[in-house]
């Protein structure tokens, strides 16, 4: 898609320049830009300690743990506790990062944040790691989907959601300077890098990306990268998208979203997590209140996940640019008074994908189901016979 | 690496005369009718456990404690911090005798716009270290802090009043694995084991029994005592700063609604409050005939 008009694409955003180079893309996980961050912020700020419940290496907090063993916490697996303990910490001077699977923190200790962080308004970070379907295999028990419902609704929260992994390293570190709670979630999936380190950033300022007068796309986490291809697609068309990266999804740039409404009058909202609640709840909530206009909202429609790998996942729960696509249509559609489907057709199009690589991927097993297991194969068909 | 002014802070014997010790059962006394006051004013709250905690209450602000009452937020204080946060009452009526606040506060005890929370709230009342009420998550806080304070080599010390239903509350567990994992002998956990919850006995609605051994099979160095009789309150504390090497937990047998006999001992005293007139009264009165001295059942 190197074809796409560059003068698109915002220069002040300092995007790669190898945006829709799929040969030159560089991909890495935003957990990984936090613990590049974590260990600057570190070295700034002696307060910062880290606790870990017994997931240290996947949350990528290892490198903070070897270059500040005394400010390192392994706390095993009680993320209750963790964060009561890093609400103690915090109310005797420190500044705690509590890093866990999103599923578990805030997933189990909802109440503790709430109570603990929250209420006594304390500048502890909860790092959610694992978020969202892209998590893959593990299944829908560790896709956390309900995370930024949860955490939004928190008075006094912080919820930020970065796009990429030099993103996610500025985001750790802005957030390291904050003196109330504040919720980072990350993404163990590696996604494309392609914000660089000019690309400004500021917690609660979104950023636009594109400029465009038809509609406008806003997305947080690494699916805002299928927002810029969606655009770009949409280009194709004839439609001009704005695509705006909301990465505080609490304290919501109202402003930045009040102007793209007025400006363009149909909006659609993606993220890799429930849609109610989420983004997509935060950005309607708003615009309803101050300026009604058609929005479709990409994300998790009030269902689990699944297992699966990351890439299946987000064609199945329709989270690529072509939904987005579809989407765009449809909310443009809707504001130019067009009568559209009662179903929206980015959901249709999810469920039939999604059937059929349910079909193909299980067909492609079972057809290979060895004799002891009462199908036609030899044994030595097994994967696990295989020589390399 | 932080670079910490070691500031001086005074050593605090935990002597205890005859004279101090009537003077600091007088005041339990006190702080227990204030308590049936303010409840009655309230028109709700928990009775039970703010009675039965009145003793080590005022054990602490009266006597264990080395804090500065006009500078609440002085660094080397030692920390109080209180997990089962609907026995508040009596430790706002300790904190008010105690002059952190002026006494005036406490007619306005879960009331719109009271700075008197109906559970207590971090940063609304000088003297309140951590917001409670949830049970089980103070354990955890206590121990970050002592953490902290072993980890900056501080001075001071934390202490964690806690219920027994609430050990109930995986999460005390947690806290106490913690504990016991980095030898926190600074920290100190008083449970007001007063038998008794909402529903019921604590043994009837979820056995806690055996206690002790529950607490040291978690590397905790336990210490008994009767946790309304002042003396053998304030010597399990000393007891508990002379261990250097695990952190202590004092289960403190108290009697749920001590000094009133109509509520002593039973359990659905404890989340209401007596009705004003002829029950509060009489509530009161018994709280005077004790005149320094708590009647207790053996």
């Amino acid at each position: 898609m190197s074809s796409a008009p560059k003068s698109a694409i915002l220069k002040q955003a300092y995007l790669s320049h190898h945006l829709f180079d799929a040969k030159h893309l560089v991909f890495a996980s935003t957990r990984v830009g936090y613990g590049q961050g974590l260990v600057e912020a570190g070295r700034k700020n002696p307060s910062i300690v880290v606790l870990c419940c017994d997931v240290t290496e996947s949350t990528q907090s290892m490198e903070f743990k070897k270059t500040y063993p005394d400010r390192f916490v392994q706390l095993g697996v009680s993320e209750q506790s963790a964060a009561s303990i890093a609400a103690g910490m915090a109310l005797c001077g420190k500044k705690p990062f509590v890093a866990a699977y999103a599923a578990f923190s805030p997933g189990r200790n909802f109440e503790q944040i709430r109570t603990c962080i929250c209420l006594q308004h304390l500048p502890v970070v909860i790092v959610g790691s694992h978020a969202g379907v892209g998590v893959g295999p593990d299944g829908a028990t560790h896709q956390m989907t309900e995370d930024i419902a949860m955490m939004r609704s928190l008075p006094d929260m912080t919820v930020v959601v970065p796009a990429d992994q030099i993103e996610a390293k500025k985001a750790t570190l802005a957030i390291a300077k904050l003196s109330s709670p504040s919720y980072l979630r990350l993404a163990r999936e590696s996604s494309p890098i392609f914000t660089t380190p000019k690309t400004p950033f500021r917690i609660g300022r979104a950023e636009v990306y594109r400029q465009g007068t038809d509609v406008t796309i806003v997305a947080a986490g690494p699916i805002l990268y299928e927002a810029l291809v969606a655009a770009d697609l949409l280009l194709k068309q004839g439609i001009q998208a704005c695509v705006i990266n909301c990465h505080t999804i609490k304290p919501l740039d109202t402003k930045t979203l009040l102007m793209a409404a007025k400006q363009t009058g149909a909006f659609v909202t993606c993220e890799d997590g429930q849609v109610a609640g989420g983004l997509g709840g935060a950005v309607t909530e708003y615009l309803t209140a101050s300026c009604p206009i058609p929005l479709e909202r990409i994300g998790i429609q009030d269902r689990f996940g699944t297992s699966g790998e990351a890439s299946e996942l987000k064609t199945a729960y329709g989270l690529t640019a072509p939904f987005i696509v579809l989407a765009a249509k449809r909310a443009l559609d809707r504001k130019r008074g067009k009568k559209v489907s009662l179903i929206p057709e980015y959901l249709t199009l999810a469920k039939e994908k999604s059937f059929a690589l349910k079909q193909s991927i299980q067909k492609e097993a079972l057809e290979r189901t060895p004799k002891k297991w009462g199908g036609s194969k030899s044994d030595s068909t097994l994967l696990s016979r295989h020589d390399s | 690496m932080p670079i910490h002014k070691r500031e001086s802070r005074p050593r605090k014997s935990l002597f205890l005369s005859e004279r101090k010790c009537h003077a600091l059962q007088k005041m339990a006394c006190t702080i227990r009718e204030d308590v049936i006051d303010m409840l009655v004013e309230a028109g709700s709250g928990h009775t039970a456990s703010s009675l039965g905690m009145a003793d080590i209450f005022t054990a602490f602000y009266f006597h264990i404690l080395v804090h500065r009452p006009k500078q609440p937020d002085w660094q080397n204080r030692d920390r109080l911090f209180l997990s089962n946060g609907h026995a508040v009452p009596a430790q706002y009526a300790a904190l008010a005798h105690a002059d952190y606040f002026s006494k005036s506060l406490l007619m306005t005890l879960r009331k719109f716009g009271s700075r008197l929370q109906g559970h207590p709230e971090y940063g609304s009342l000088p003297g309140i270290e951590q917001t409670s009420g949830p049970l089980g998550s103070a354990s955890s806080q206590a121990t970050g802090a002592a953490y902290v304070a072993l980890m900056d080599h501080a001075p001071w010390r934390v202490y964690c009043l806690m219920s027994d239903g609430e050990l109930q509350e995986g999460q005390t567990w947690e806290a106490m694995l913690f504990a016991s994992k980095h030898h926190l002998y600074n920290c100190t956990f008083i449970v007001d084991r007063n038998n008794i919850q909402i529903d019921g006995t604590t043994e009837e609605v979820m056995p806690l029994e055996p206690l002790q051994a529950k607490f040291e099979s978690f590397g905790l160095h336990v210490i008994r005592c009767d946790g309304n009789d002042m003396r053998q309150v304030i010597n399990a504390v000393s007891h508990a700063q002379q261990i250097t090497e695990q952190p202590t937990v004092i289960i403190a047998d108290t009697v749920p609604g001590c000094g009133v006999d109509f509520m002593e001992h039973d359990f659905t005293w404890h989340g209401k409050t007596p009705k004003p007139g002829a029950e509060s009264q009489n509530a009161i009165k018994q709280i005077h005939s004790l005149s320094g001295t708590i009647a207790r059942e053996s």
